[in-house]
């Protein structure tokens, strides 16, 4: 009778194929495996990047080491108190250990790249920049002298 | 014979083990890139060499100081930050050619021919007291006159901006319109 009555008959709702789900998902998968980057360290002290309009991004983010400055995390409060420190991989660090970071860093890097290091700066807004001075004295001892203060890509 | 069917396996727990890896690619990487401000930093002076005075004429040089209330300085008034960069811009360019801006060299630039490049000199100056937002938006608007000059330099002779430019006519622009900012010693600024 119909033109379309081919399935009249049929009263059985056809199974939703979920052959394809496997790959739509190993597609997001790849999306954020190409897109993120490793966590380097857990913060442990507080940081909220600055604003700049002016940033630029990273070159070589490999060739990069992170000094982090900032109050420490609620759970470190009580060990080291609210005042800004320096946080250097997974520990709290004074300036006299950055030379050996530095050093550590720099013997982890290929002969060639060791020129290109940068040391990226993660500070709070908040912080003094008595401490980044001293951290800026730190670094042109040991001659890391590519720095880079991260900050916050804002609007104009 | 007859053939026998090998039997389908069942791959609907595949997308189960996607999902996980994607679980565990979401907790543990970050997105977004990096963005900041690039700086080189001078070299540490060798303790055994006399300190000798830079002899850098008093007109090519302006100091920005920021002082621990945040308050910032250009060569001797104070300033609104965001009149910085206007200052910068004039410092720069000295258009009048006002003998209190710093002098202009011609320059021979490989692939362009000569320019007269400013030999102007910003040197910013920082108390311990300074908070870090105040320095990086100091910092923020020096570095945003110099990108506008290069524009304007760009415009005016690739009619292109600074941004779309060849590496090359980059390295030629970076040579006329220098970055020369130093990051002076630490010192006392409050007590001045």
């Amino acid at each position: 009778m119909s033109k379309f009555g081919g399935s009249r008959n049929n009263k059985e709702v056809p199974g939703i194929s979920s052959g394809s789900l496997s790959d739509i998902v190993f597609m997001l998968l790849f999306f954020f495996m190409v897109t993120t980057q490793m966590r380097e360290s857990e913060n442990k002290v507080v940081i909220k990047l600055p604003e700049a309009s002016q940033s630029v991004k990273l070159e070589r983010k490999d060739l990069a080491s992170y000094i982090n400055i900032g109050t420490p995390t609620r759970q470190y409060q009580a060990q080291y108190g609210t005042d800004a420190r320096i946080q250097l991989n997974d520990s709290f660090k004074t300036t006299d250990d950055i030379r050996d970071f530095i050093a550590a860093e720099r013997e982890s890097m290929s002969e060639g790249d060791r020129n290109f290091m940068t040391t990226v700066i993660r500070a709070d807004e908040d912080v003094r920049m008595g401490i980044i001075t001293d951290v800026k004295q730190e670094l042109r001892r040991c001659s890391a002298l590519r720095i880079m203060y991260q900050a916050r890509k804002a609007a104009e | 014979m007859a053939k026998k069917k090998t039997p389908a396996i069942n791959s609907s727990s595949t997308a189960d083990i996607a999902f996980l890896l994607l679980c565990y690619f979401l907790m543990t990487t970050t997105m977004g890139s990096q963005t900041g401000l690039s700086r080189l930093l001078p070299p540490m002076p060798d303790p055994n060499q006399k300190v000798e005075d830079q002899q850098v004429n008093r007109r090519n040089i302006i100091v920005v100081r920021v002082n621990a209330a945040n308050n910032v300085l250009a060569g001797s008034e104070p300033i609104a930050v965001s009149q910085l960069k206007d200052k910068v811009k004039e410092f720069l360019t000295n258009p009048y050619n006002d003998p209190n801006l710093p002098e202009k060299t011609p320059t021979d630039i490989e692939g362009f021919g000569t320019y007269n490049v400013s030999k102007g000199v910003i040197s910013l100056q920082n108390d311990r007291g300074t908070s870090y937002y105040q320095y990086i938006a100091v910092q923020n608007e020096i570095v945003k006159a110099i990108d506008e000059l290069r524009d304007e330099f760009s415009y005016n002779n690739y009619g292109k901006p600074f941004i779309r430019l060849t590496e090359d006519q980059q390295s030629i622009v970076k040579k006329a319109v220098p970055q020369n900012i130093s990051e002076a010693e630490p010192k006392d600024v409050s007590k001045k």
